[in-house]
């Protein structure tokens, strides 16, 4: 009953669209100046990933089943070099195993999945994929509890990430200043030597963001960012994506309305593993098929 | 903060250990040399030799603590890499005897005269050379564990399956050793030394050589362990022991690490074992039981995991009480051993150093 409360309550607010709050958000997040400028001192690592075509994702004819039910069924998805893309679905349209089926958890049973032109995720394992240049950052925020805050951001940190050059890693100057730059940032910067499992939820959900930051992947994958934050917190992690983009591509899974409408440029509907619409917020909420499928689900929940 | 200053000085009980581990290798010997057998202040050779074996357990236990306690592998074969290190050195100092055998052979060790081979198995070749078998100290349990390790990571086997296999593991090479058509001397093991580098095994001097010569060995195993551990790799294997798909997801190949300091750890015990052999006199297949493997994952757990040094007092404590037990109540030693896991499992999980620490920490 609750869970069907709360769904309704997200799609009215998709529907209607709680004007005052996305409103406000946007005009923030758009009036502010560059407070995330330094990210473009940094620049992306070399990479051998091909974005001639001005595609950075490809999914073709993606197909993932689990015990006969298909979590993925014949997805296909394009993210365009720079773009911050929104994909929003109701649970179980399969976006979690997209985002697996990105990172090399989850192998396909069908389809064709390429980083730029000519770097096919199914051939990499994790690390592999990472090391191309996608990050993800997960649902529940997960750092590593007992390192401490600075160590977390070390450690995500673009570099060679073999044995020997991790067993004689000495921080150069340039990544210490980087380091402490994304501290402040997240505004952890005195928590700096705190153990990272002491932080509070949404400080958690800011230093997995902030390693995000470090990592400086070419691709970001963000399931549900703003889970646990505070209406301030929602503001400055939408400010935050919207400012990585352009240079970065970002993917953004995320059930909070108001925060996509503030960020969103392009929107995508999951359904069942399938593509149900793509376009601009106002044309997602208007689209018959879209209303649809969030008012049935609520129907059948309430 | 320098790799050498971050070693030494980055923690001060680090420190402490250091400082008690050269106390003991000058003090003991010293008083052994020079106290008459009377005084109170007398170190025994048996004590002295006793000494000599806890030390080489302590650095078995770093060994086990490093992926233990840091990476979260729990391996319950290490006595395999221990017990192979020392048949490497058994088979050097088996073939340093010489025609002093009971048989009297020149090239022949007695049990292979005993079952009338006529030549040395080419698996024994080079091992009448020093430099050779110390090489087949690291190489024979390196590469043991390389294998099997590649094997196990590779196909992601963890937690208490992996745990497992390592019993198998040990066990399979318990009864692999116990043939004699294996060539080292099955049931009775390798034993009767003589001589090490010509010098003889009974003598003091030679005793208080490889008496120090453990302790050199554990502080070396030590520094390079704490070297590992507060170096970027070591945060890596504590990122992969907590969370290790996370870890995967910001680009470390986790089964590679998992495979090296599992590799590097295993040649750690292989070194143990062969230092431990010239001082106990003999290596047998009962090195490699599946229950000494059990019983060196509770020292480490006794003394606390991911300390390092609480793993190696851990083993000194745990082997002590072994030895006062088995004189005064052998019959309730296992009984003793098992109440010690248990408590400590329950009661303290982070062993004594943490026990200690706790304590330490209410005093400030």
């Amino acid at each position: 009953m609750s869970d069907g409360l709360i769904r309704r309550d997200r799609v009215f607010g998709l529907l209607a669209g709680e004007p005052g709050r996305a409103e406000r958000l946007r005009e923030r997040v758009v009036a502010r100046d560059r407070v995330f400028g330094f990210m473009e001192r940094f620049p992306l690592p070399e990479t051998e990933v091909s974005i001639d075509a001005g595609t950075i994702l490809y999914l073709e004819g993606v197909t993932v089943s689990f015990d006969g039910f298909k979590a993925l069924n014949d997805l296909n998805l394009y993210i365009d070099d720079g773009e911050l893309r929104c994909i929003i679905g109701p649970n179980g349209a399969g976006k979690t195993t997209m985002m697996d089926v990105i990172t090399g958890k989850t192998r396909p049973d069908s389809g064709k999945v390429f980083f730029g032109r000519n770097t096919n995720l199914l051939t990499l394992d994790e690390a592999a994929i990472a090391t191309a240049g996608i990050g993800r950052k997960f649902q529940q925020p997960t750092v590593f509890e007992n390192l401490s805050v600075f160590h977390n951001l070390e450690l995500s940190m673009a570099a060679d990430k073999g044995i020997w050059p991790s067993l004689t890693w000495r921080l150069n100057g340039l990544q210490r200043d980087r380091i402490d730059e994304v501290l402040e940032l997240i505004g952890l910067d005195s928590q700096r030597q705190d153990r990272a499992g002491a932080l509070s939820h949404g400080q958690k959900q800011w230093l997995e963001i902030g390693m995000l930051l470090t990592q400086n992947p070419l691709l970001l994958l963000v399931d549900e960012p703003v889970a646990g934050m505070t209406e301030q917190e929602v503001e400055q992690t939408a400010e935050l994506l919207v400012a990585l983009a352009g240079q970065h591509s970002v993917v953004v899974v995320e059930h909070d309305m108001a925060f996509v409408r503030s960020i969103a440029r392009r929107v995508t509907v999951l359904h069942e593993g399938h593509v149900l619409a793509e376009g601009s917020m106002e044309q997602i909420q208007n689209n018959p098929k879209v209303i649809e499928v969030y008012l049935g689900a609520a129907d059948a929940d309430g | 903060m320098g790799p050498l200053s971050r070693i030494l000085f980055g923690d001060r009980v680090s420190w402490l250990f250091l400082v008690l581990l050269a106390a003991i290798a000058i003090i003991l010997p010293w008083l052994n040399l020079t106290q008459p057998p009377d005084s109170p202040w007398y170190v025994s050779n048996y004590a002295l030799n006793l000494w000599g074996k806890y030390l080489c357990y302590a650095l078995l236990a770093l060994s086990v603590d490093l992926i233990w306690g840091y990476c979260g592998i729990l391996s319950l074969g290490h006595g395999a890499f221990f017990a192979l290190g020392g048949y490497a050195m058994g088979m050097y100092l088996m073939l340093q005897i010489g025609d002093r055998g009971v048989y009297g052979h020149p090239e022949l060790p007695d049990f292979m005269v005993f079952l009338n081979w006529d030549a040395l198995p080419w698996y024994w070749y080079g091992f009448d050379q020093f430099w050779f078998a110390m090489l087949m100290v690291i190489v024979a349990p390196g590469l043991l564990a390389f294998i099997f390790g590649w094997l196990a990571f590779r196909s992601r086997v963890t937690g208490v399956y992996f745990s497992i296999i390592t019993q198998a593991l040990t066990f399979a090479l318990m009864l692999a050793f116990f043939r004699n058509e294996m060539g080292f001397g099955g049931n009775n093991g390798l034993t009767d030394f003589k001589d090490i580098l010509g010098y003889d095994l009974q003598a003091k001097t030679t005793r208080i050589g490889l008496f120090v010569a453990s302790a050199v060995a554990l502080a070396l195993g030590f520094i390079a362990c704490r070297y590992i551990v507060t170096s970027k790799l070591g945060r890596v294997a504590v990122a992969i022991r907590d969370t290790e798909p996370r870890t995967r997801f910001i680009g470390y190949r986790v089964e590679r690490f998992k495979l090296w300091l599992f590799t590097f750890s295993a040649v750690l015990a292989g070194i143990a074992g062969a230092l431990y052999v010239p001082q106990v006199g003999i290596i047998n297949p009962g090195e490699f039981a599946p229950l000494k493997s059990i019983e060196l994952a509770v020292w480490v757990a006794v003394g606390g995991r991911g300390t390092l040094y609480g793993a190696a007092a851990g083993a000194i404590l745990v082997n002590n009480a072994k030895t006062w037990f088995t004189t005064a109540a052998p019959e309730f030693w296992l009984f003793a051993l098992g109440a010690l896991f248990v408590l400590v499992t329950v009661l303290f999980p982070k062993g004594i150093i943490g026990l200690l620490r706790r304590r330490g920490g209410e005093g400030s």
